[in-house]
């Protein structure tokens, strides 16, 4: 009680001492949070290198919005949505955090923006893939910026179809995650004019995929999708290394699979896999730049999530500037209304749903030899235009859009 | 006698429990007006899954490798009947409790027949085979988990939304479990159960059934960790896969080892030290999972009894030392 009561009077103390702009901004800070997996299976998928994006795009930005300090925290949920939950109702509730972003994983996502939708606050998740987020959990104040699993199947099934490669063999984990990348993935491949020939279940967190890579292989297929992630997705390219499989003129298609990933297998064992990511940093000399900005400070390249986080850092703040205040209403209003246009994102646009639509890129990875320096990993097979490789905000089955 | 000094000291340390049990209820009462609620609620919720899980290994003497299949699954039972069907939180935490209780029928039913390390891989496997389950069926939700569950109105006249009416709840579920606990190992059964722990033999030539103690030991323990599960899904508002995953069983094995096996209060120190080291390298650089891999290896090195056990010998070398 005594707590409750000497913080009002010191909140009292502060209102009455400072100016009007004390009104528009909460506690006279802008704080953002980060939360992501820093220590397990997807330390190299955010990680830390997404705070340090973050960083920079305080830093960019002046480190002020409105003459307002704007600082940057950041939690390890270690993949466990009750840390992450508890943490998050945390900075909320007695550390003024105004936003919280990254959010790996989805099941720490969708409970986040549960609690970023009650407490009134702003979430915009980069690293997690659930197309749910802006779907039948969506929320007004919720935003959805890197990637979802709906414009990974776009870009890599139908875009894969026009690039020749008309007949399909999935590779897909045993379980919810897994079936719904294989049945969007394959929707696609078939609206486009190509076929399923069939489809092989491995059970999750598998170490042996030889009889599953066999059967793709004797599919006659021209690409073997792979609807798993993770160490699963990395196995089975290694494994599939092995048997020649790409060298025997199949192609495997990864479904989430990013730079970071690439790094991680090398392109002796990558070579030839293609794979949907919404950046890169050999793009354009803008995004040369600022990568290299980037690879000065973490020793890498950005992946889509930390250009990503960093694109959602950046244009929260624009929208905190433009509206004069950090509440949450104005901010998020401004959110769905001003268009992206960053390092990251070129023309994207904010969906009613939260969803940020912008333009994907089909990949190759190259192989060792069409590699001249560290970390030329891709090729950009074909681009997808934000509008077909996002589901319209009206279709997304997002409650809020009428 | 011989039995004496034995006798003084357990009532000596049965005395510092009931000291010490009073104090943390007063503690437990004032806490939430200066430590941030649901943090607490999610030690509280963790104390009495070790204090379950110790019922087992502590005063039975089996090491189960598979409480996370209740602890998960009574939250999976609990989230979707309050979820789907609407019901109260009571009769939510009740079908999670029971839920958990026939797992332990099924699990123990198998696993009670092997001994040792046996008997740990038994229920390891079989827990498995239930995190599989769930990361497959429909109604878990895979890897999303079941979102957003109601905390409802308790009795339907409490409004459990409200933190501080939500921390009393849990309270009151927290000290029922542990006085659950408590009357078990301090009855005639718990007796006979810890004569099974010394020496199982002798407890068969006596004529105890010793198949059926040790199940219904593994029942109970199983429904007592139910109880925290369903709680603890009431109180973020979520089940996912985590509390069914085989981490979290090894988690309560290192909090019940680090705070003292076959004590009462043992198991709730381990359980608020690893939780509340969980949340403090959150935010730090130094990688969380190291750390806890680095208490253990101390742990099991240097104080092997575990914190609250290392006390209690210490007393009880200082009893027979004034002797």
């Amino acid at each position: 009680m005594t707590v409750k009561l000497s913080s009002l009077a010191l909140a009292l103390l502060v209102g009455t001492s400072l100016s009007a702009v004390a009104q528009e901004f909460s506690d006279n800070k802008v704080k953002i949070g980060i939360l992501n997996d820093q220590s397990g299976v997807y330390a190299d998928f955010g990680g830390k290198w997404s705070y340090e994006a973050a960083k920079m795009a305080v830093e960019d930005f002046g480190g002020k919005v409105k003459d307002m300090p704007v600082e940057v925290v950041t939690a390890d949920h270690q993949n466990k949505a009750d840390i992450a939950s508890n943490i998050a109702r945390q900075w909320y509730d007695t550390e003024q955090v105004d936003a919280i972003m990254e959010l790996t994983t989805s099941s720490v996502a969708l409970a986040v923006q549960g609690i970023s939708a009650e407490k009134k606050k702003i979430d915009i998740v980069t690293g997690a893939a659930s197309s749910d987020l802006t779907g039948k959990a969506c929320s007004p104040y919720g935003f959805h910026w890197a990637y979802d699993t709906h414009a990974l199947a776009v870009g890599t099934g139908g875009a894969l179809v026009g690039q020749g490669g008309d007949t399909w063999f999935f590779l897909t984990a045993d379980y919810a995650f897994g079936y719904s990348l294989e049945e969007q993935t394959s929707n696609f491949v078939k609206s486009k004019g190509g076929n399923v020939l069939g489809a092989v279940r491995h059970p999750l967190a598998t170490t042996d995929y030889s009889s599953f890579l066999l059967q793709a292989q004797a599919s006659g297929a021209k690409v073997i999708g792979l609807a798993n992630a993770g160490l699963d997705t990395a196995n089975s390219i290694k494994q599939a290394a092995e048997f020649g499989i790409v060298a025997g003129g199949q192609r495997l298609a990864a479904l989430l699979f990013t730079l970071a990933e690439v790094h991680g297998l090398g392109l002796e064992a990558a070579q030839g896999l293609t794979l949907t990511e919404g950046f890169y940093w050999d793009r354009d000399d803008a995004s040369r730049e600022w990568s290299n900005r980037f690879m000065e400070r973490t020793g890498r390249m950005p992946n889509m999530i930390q250009a990503g986080t960093y694109s959602a850092v950046t244009q929260y703040l624009k929208a905190i500037d433009k509206a004069g205040t950090d509440e949450t209403e104005a901010v998020a209003k401004n959110l769905h209304e001003m268009p992206v246009e960053d390092v990251f994102a070129r023309g994207g646009k904010v969906g009613a749903n939260g969803r940020m639509i912008y333009d994907m890129y089909l990949m190759e990875v190259k192989k060792p030899s069409e590699s001249t320096q560290p970390w030329d990993y891709y090729k950009v097979l074909a681009t997808i235009p934000g509008d077909e490789a996002y589901i319209k905000p009206a279709e997304a089955g997002c409650p809020l859009v009428k | 006698m011989a039995v004496t000094p034995a006798n003084a000291t357990t009532s000596r340390a049965s005395r510092i429990e009931a000291a010490l049990l009073a104090l943390g209820i007063i503690v437990l009462v004032a806490l939430p007006f200066f430590i941030y609620p649901i943090f607490v609620m999610k030690m509280m919720c963790f104390a009495l899954f070790a204090c379950a899980f110790n019922l087992l290994l502590g005063y039975t003497g089996l090491l189960s490798f598979g409480h996370a299949a209740f602890f998960g699954g009574a939250a999976y039972f609990t989230a979707h009947a309050v979820k789907e069907w609407g019901v109260g939180p009571e009769i939510g935490i009740l079908i999670g409790v029971i839920g958990a209780a026939v797992l332990g029928v099924i699990i123990g039913f198998f696993a009670i027949r092997r001994q040792g390390i046996y008997f740990a891989m038994i229920t390891l496997a079989l827990s498995q085979m239930f995190f599989f389950f769930c990361v497959q069926a429909d109604f878990t939700g895979g890897e999303d988990g079941i979102q957003g569950v109601p905390r409802g109105n308790f009795l339907g006249l409490l409004d459990l939304q409200d933190p501080h009416a939500m921390y009393y709840f849990v309270m009151a579920n927290f000290l029922l479990g542990l006085f659950c606990v408590w009357r078990i190992v301090n009855s005639p059964f718990g007796m006979i159960l810890r004569s099974i722990r010394e020496n199982e033999s002798r407890a068969i030539s006596l004529g105890y059934s010793v198949q059926n103690y040790k199940l219904a030991a593994f029942v109970m323990s199983a429904a007592l960790a139910g109880l925290a599960g369903a709680v603890k899904a009431l109180v973020f508002q979520f089940a996912t896969l985590t509390d069914v995953a085989w981490q979290m069983s090894g988690e309560v094995i290192l909090m019940t080892l680090l705070g003292g096996i076959g004590t009462l209060v043992g198991p709730i120190f381990g359980a608020g030290f690893v939780v509340a080291l969980q949340n403090m390298l959150a935010t730090s650089a130094f990688p969380v999972t190291i750390a806890t891999g680095l208490i253990f290896m101390i742990c099991v090195l240097v104080f092997r009894r575990g914190v609250v056990g290392e006390i209690y010998a210490w007393l009880e070398r200082r009893n027979t030392g004034n002797r």
